[in-house]
């Protein structure tokens, strides 16, 4: 009977681990697919809409960013220190306003970079119309020689609050949201192993880097359309996943490796991603090849592009299928079992081993779809899962560790502080404010706001 | 009984029922409640231990015998409730401070610590050690007379408990009853003037079972007031002097081993937690230890109902405060 | 075989120069952390950026003599630790490893950004030449050695770095001394058993939290310590040196080296920077990747070599095999 009763239930978890999989993969593929066919591909609004271009592209390499200080009315303004720095903050270069006003910066590749007016070289009486807007994060293309406009004088048309409250209350929604995906797969496997996992981000990188690679042309990659490169990429994800648990933590875990030690592991597993995940994507951070350029359509105060509308969407309902996963499937109350108390679950005849197994599929295979969503509306680039990963960790702790539910709510709560503190503070601590959440989470309330406390003994 | 222990005598005159006033006691509990969710794990309402004797705390599994420990050692905080230990209020002391004043713990599972050395498990246990101040310890010269009497001490200590051959042994290489031996020896360098442990014969062989008791009994003996937890009733009945049962969180008999043993409470509370298994527990095996237990000397496993449910049971597994069923 | 000597002679250079000292302090601190007390201390590279910004800010910008200025940057370095120890060291190791990363994190971008550029230099940081004096200037007017170049043997010196380096060495000997007198004392002891079982150390009446706090800040300064030698190493101090990744180096230095020892974390750092220079040099120089390629290549072998320590030989190289098989 027993015997039997496993067999069964074997079974059906493969059969359930299979269609959660499936579930994840397909999504994407059937949703995107409608309403990505109405885009309209003209150029009009970059997805980095803080900067004014005037992009006059040319054939020859070089790019640079350039542009003419101007007062209201029309001086020029000498004498300005503008200076480019990478993401990452690394200075590339520093120039000075000429007399005419304009200035002119090459950076050595294409990418994202941070133009900062040091607002303390203005000479007196002129100031920024818009004071936030004195850093401007923004990407050059290749061989493009980008015009930055720095607005002077009297504010003309300051955006209402309202409106930049509605719009970063968007952003912040669509940035917990890839927040939230990524992060499952981390509080499942720290539930259900007590694993803290560091390369997590890393899984994150590497899905984007592998649908990077296959979206791209012919010549570079395998020039797939980005819906079948994010799918195929988000089952190789899975797949690496499972890799990892088999190969790595599966004979660890049966060795009764100490959990310090294996935190130390994911901290080299960590390194040994992000740097080969650098060595083959490079350090530049890149788009996706399809749209990357749309029509933003406006509802109500709200400006936005169809694609961010259709990352938000199809997060929310990756989501909502996976918390029904956990609910209602006879795999998912495994994992929620396992995650509760691993011996009982054991002694229940539940396959601890493979539900662990299916938890880094389907985690992995989530973290690579947050790494294809935050690499279609942000850019790709090797630092951009170490970057997600302490947000992860915040949110996950915000909604207290090992809980899927806590961590795809406190994620969300993540990805708003992170963004509507923008409306109050300056944007270059944006992630400053989300990290102090978390601080101010452990210090009143450790167990997170959904856990419950911890007993001892 | 061999021979009434003073304490035992202290306490004959005691009328056998929860929460009855001792004539000396050292421990004094009072309205103490602590609860997980929905859960009430301790619910004490008055309970007072005799100081000098040995007083064994038992109950069903799920009875909040841990978590009272925890609470009246620091461990863990009581939602409301007020004790006192040596007339000392001990509400809202942290548990080194509960220690520093005599009232020294061992834990269920045990904690022997694993890469330090059996002696310097031993040396750890002293208190008021002058190297163990931060700019003290720069100095050799201010703690090192100290040292070596706190390890003449300890010495002396593992002689007692037949140790001292495995004095550079690691802690982790000790055998589980070594280690509980080791625990028991290392609070008592602490130098405690009431000891509490918990299940100190958990998971011990029978040889050792022997040599541990010996050591519980002797303890009054060095002016110690002993509280444990124990789940073998042969052990209960041959050393406490006073026997309190717990159930659901509460106190609901106490007296002397013979009269707490003949309790119908006593008995209903463990058919009620017994899973079906007859021949685990029947009101006569307990009737009989009471009154075999002089003579003692084998073990019996009854009511010990330490062992998790069967497996592949999947419906027996119930909600437990103390995480007793996982040791 | 010119081309193998070349390596290993410029990789001997490197593995005890100015990067392997400041290592060796970060790793000294790391092991009084995680290697005695079982603090997993993820976030290092915050208490260095404390102890570099308290040297540099407090100098160059305030003006304080530069003795001061190195008592500020210790000061600093313990301010971090209390502010970070009083809420987390209550909590789970896992806990504390997170919110000290983040807290690494929250000070880095706090300084590089532009809202401190007045005291911190905002991502410009601060060369040695602001505010007149500048942080390296007593230093490099105490510099006993005239100017020139040496060499003994394969290993060469510029006197700058000649005199970081003989300061840095004493000073990790110094670090060695004292946590090999800690370490023997009771003090030692108690901090060991609380890395052991801290509620156990608890129940034999010990302070844990304050022995956490203590050792904390006694591995935050060192930290800070090796934050100051590399800023006067380099002349100058900018927030974006101090990256999380220096944390990790200086964790697989320990681990390397082996934690719990006294010398496990110096030998640690001696060894990576052999090692990371051997391999980068040998991959450049035998033309097996172009020049640009080789730091991401060594460091992603850095990685390999953490997992594979950590599973085959967790003790590192001088750590003790009795002991190790009791940590699973």
């Amino acid at each position: 009977m027993v015997v039997g009763a496993r067999r069964g239930c074997v079974l059906a978890l493969r059969r359930i681990a299979v269609t959660a999989l499936l579930a994840v993969l397909l999504v994407p593929t059937l949703l995107v697919a409608p309403v990505l066919a109405t885009d309209v591909e003209v150029v009009a609004q970059e997805d980095t809409d803080e900067a004014d271009d005037a992009g006059d592209e040319e054939d020859a390499g070089g790019e640079e960013f350039r542009g003419t200080l101007v007062t209201g009315d029309d001086e020029p303004i000498p004498g300005v220190i503008i200076t480019v720095e990478t993401l990452d903050g690394e200075v590339v270069g520093q120039v000075e306003s000429d007399e005419d006003g304009s200035w002119s910066q090459p950076v050595p590749e294409p990418g994202d970079y941070v133009v900062t007016l040091q607002a303390d070289t203005l000479p007196e009486g002129v100031e920024l119309r818009d004071p936030e807007r004195a850093s401007l994060e923004t990407n050059v293309r290749t061989g493009q020689e980008r015009t930055l406009l720095f607005p002077f004088g009297e504010a003309a048309e300051v955006t209402p609050f309202s409106e930049r409250l509605i719009s970063q209350t968007f952003n912040g929604l669509k940035f917990g949201v890839i927040i939230a995906i990524a992060a499952i797969g981390l509080s499942l496997i720290f539930g259900t192993t007590g694993l803290v996992n560091f390369s997590h981000g890393e899984l994150v990188t590497t899905g984007a880097v592998i649908a990077w690679f296959l979206n791209a042309p012919a010549g570079v990659g395998a020039g797939i359309q980005l819906i079948g490169a994010g799918a195929i990429a988000v089952v190789i994800s899975a797949a690496i996943g499972g890799a990892i648990d088999r190969g790595l933590w599966q004979p660890l875990r049966k060795r009764r490796t100490g959990l310090i030690q294996m935190l130390v592991i994911t901290i080299g597993m960590m390194l040994v991603l992000r740097n080969v995940n650098q060595l083959v994507f490079g350090s530049s951070s890149r788009p996706y090849f399809d749209y990357t350029i749309q029509d933003a359509f406006v509802i109500g105060p709200l400006r936005v592009t169809p694609r961010d509308l259709i990352v938000l969407l199809l997060a929310l309902i990756v989501l909502v299928l996976v918390a029904t996963m956990l609910q209602r499937t006879r795999i998912g109350k495994a994992m929620r079992a396992v995650s509760d108390n691993r011996d009982l679950a054991e002694s229940s005849g539940i396959n601890v081993t493979r539900v662990i197994l299916v938890i880094w599929i389907l985690g992995t295979g989530l973290a690579g779809f947050g790494g294809i969503l935050n690499g279609l509306v942000e850019n790709v680039s090797f630092i951009m899962g170490f970057r997600l990963l302490l947000l992860m960790f915040a949110g996950v702790i915000l909604g207290g560790l090992g809980t899927a539910y806590g961590a795809m709510f406190g994620s969300i709560v993540v990805g708003l502080v992170t963004e509507l503190s923008t409306l109050f503070f300056s944007t270059e601590l944006k992630l400053v404010w989300a990290l102090f959440v978390l601080i101010i989470i452990l210090l009143v309330r450790p167990q997170g706001l959904l856990g419950r406390a911890e007993r001892i003994g | 009984m061999a021979e009434p222990t003073a304490a035992a005598a202290a306490l004959a005159d005691v009328t056998p029922e929860p929460g009855v006033s001792k004539p000396d006691p050292i421990l004094v509990v009072d309205e103490v409640r602590r609860s997980f969710g929905g859960l009430t794990a301790v619910n004490v309402d008055h309970l007072e231990i005799q100081r000098g004797a040995i007083t064994s705390l038992i109950g069903p599994n799920g009875a909040g015998k841990t978590t009272f420990f925890n609470l009246m050692t620091g461990f863990d905080r009581p939602d409301r409730g007020t004790w006192s230990f040596n007339g000392q209020p001990l509400a809202n002391v942290p548990a080194h401070k509960v220690a520093r004043l005599g009232m020294v713990r061992t834990f269920q599972l045990t904690k022997a610590l694993t890469r330090l050395s059996v002696m310097e498990n031993m040396l750890l246990g002293a208190t008021q050690q002058r190297g163990e101040r931060f700019l003290s310890a720069l100095l050799p010269t201010i703690w090192s007379a100290q040292e070596t009497e706190i390890r003449a001490r300890a010495d002396e200590l593992l002689a007692r408990f037949n140790m001292d051959y495995m004095r550079d042994e690691l802690g982790g290489e000790l055998s589980g009853g070594q280690r509980k031996l080791l625990e028991m020896a290392r609070a008592l360098m602490v130098e405690p003037e009431m000891v509490m442990l918990d299940e100190p014969m958990a998971g011990v062989n029978p040889a050792l079972t022997q040599s541990l008791l010996t050591h519980v009994k002797d303890l009054p003996s060095f002016g110690m007031t002993v509280l444990f937890v124990e789940h073998d009733m042969d052990v209960v009945m041959d050393i406490s002097d006073w026997v309190i049962v717990m159930a659901q969180g509460k106190i609901i008999s106490e007296g002397p081993p013979a009269a707490v043993a003949a309790d119908p409470q006593v008995i209903d509370a463990y058919i009620g937690e017994d899973h079906g298994d007859e021949s685990r527990f029947t009101p006569t095996t307990l009737a009989t230890t009471a009154a075999a237990s002089t003579e003692t000397v084998g073990r019996s496993p009854v009511l010990d109902d330490h062992e998790g449910p069967a497996t592949g049971d999947v419906s027996a597994p119930s909600d437990d405060p103390d995480g007793e069923s996982h040791a | 075989m010119d081309v193998f000597l070349a390596i290993l002679a410029s990789s001997v250079n490197t593995a005890i120069g100015p990067s392997a000292i400041v290592y060796a302090l970060a790793a000294s601190g790391l092991n009084v952390h995680y290697g005695y007390t079982g603090l997993l201390n993820f976030g290092q590279v915050g208490f260095m950026l404390m102890g570099a910004a308290g040297l540099a800010i407090s100098v160059s910008i305030f003006e304080v003599p530069f003795f001061v200025g190195l008592l500020c940057g210790v000061l600093a370095a313990v301010l971090l630790a209390l502010v970070l120890g009083a809420p987390t060291l209550r909590l789970r190791a896992d806990y504390l490893a997170i919110s000290t990363i983040a807290a690494a994190e929250i000070l880095r971008f706090t300084s590089r950004s532009n809202t401190l550029a007045e005291f911190t230099g905002g991502p410009f940081g601060i060369p040695s030449q602001v505010g007149g004096a500048g942080f390296t200037q007593t230093w490099n007017a105490m510099n006993p050695i005239p100017p020139g170049r040496y060499s003994f043997g394969w290993l060469q010196f510029t006197h700058t770095r000649l005199w970081v380096v003989i300061v840095g060495w004493i000073l990790v000997a110094l670090v060695c001394l004292l946590i090999w007198s800690l370490m023997r004392s009771p003090w030692g002891r108690v901090v060991r058993s609380i890395r052991e079982d801290e509620d156990a150390a608890r129940a034999l009446g010990k302070n844990v939290f304050a022995y956490k706090m203590q050792a904390l800040i006694l591995g935050g300064v060192l930290g800070g310590t090796a934050g100051m030698v590399l800023v006067l190493f380099q002349g100058s101090f900018f927030a974006d040196g101090f990256r999380p990744e220096l944390t990790f180096y200086a964790y697989t230095a320990l681990i390397m080296g082996g934690a719990a020892t006294i010398f496990g974390p110096v030998l640690g750092s001696l060894t990576f920077w052999f090692l990371l220079a051997v391999t980068e040099r040998t991959l450049t120089l035998t033309g097996i990747l172009p020049s640009g390629a080789g730091g991401a290549t060594r460091l992603a072998l850095v990685g390999l070599l953490l997992v594979i320590l950590m599973v085959f030989r967790p003790q590192g190289i001088l750590g003790n095999k009795r002991e190790m098989v009791l940590d699973g």
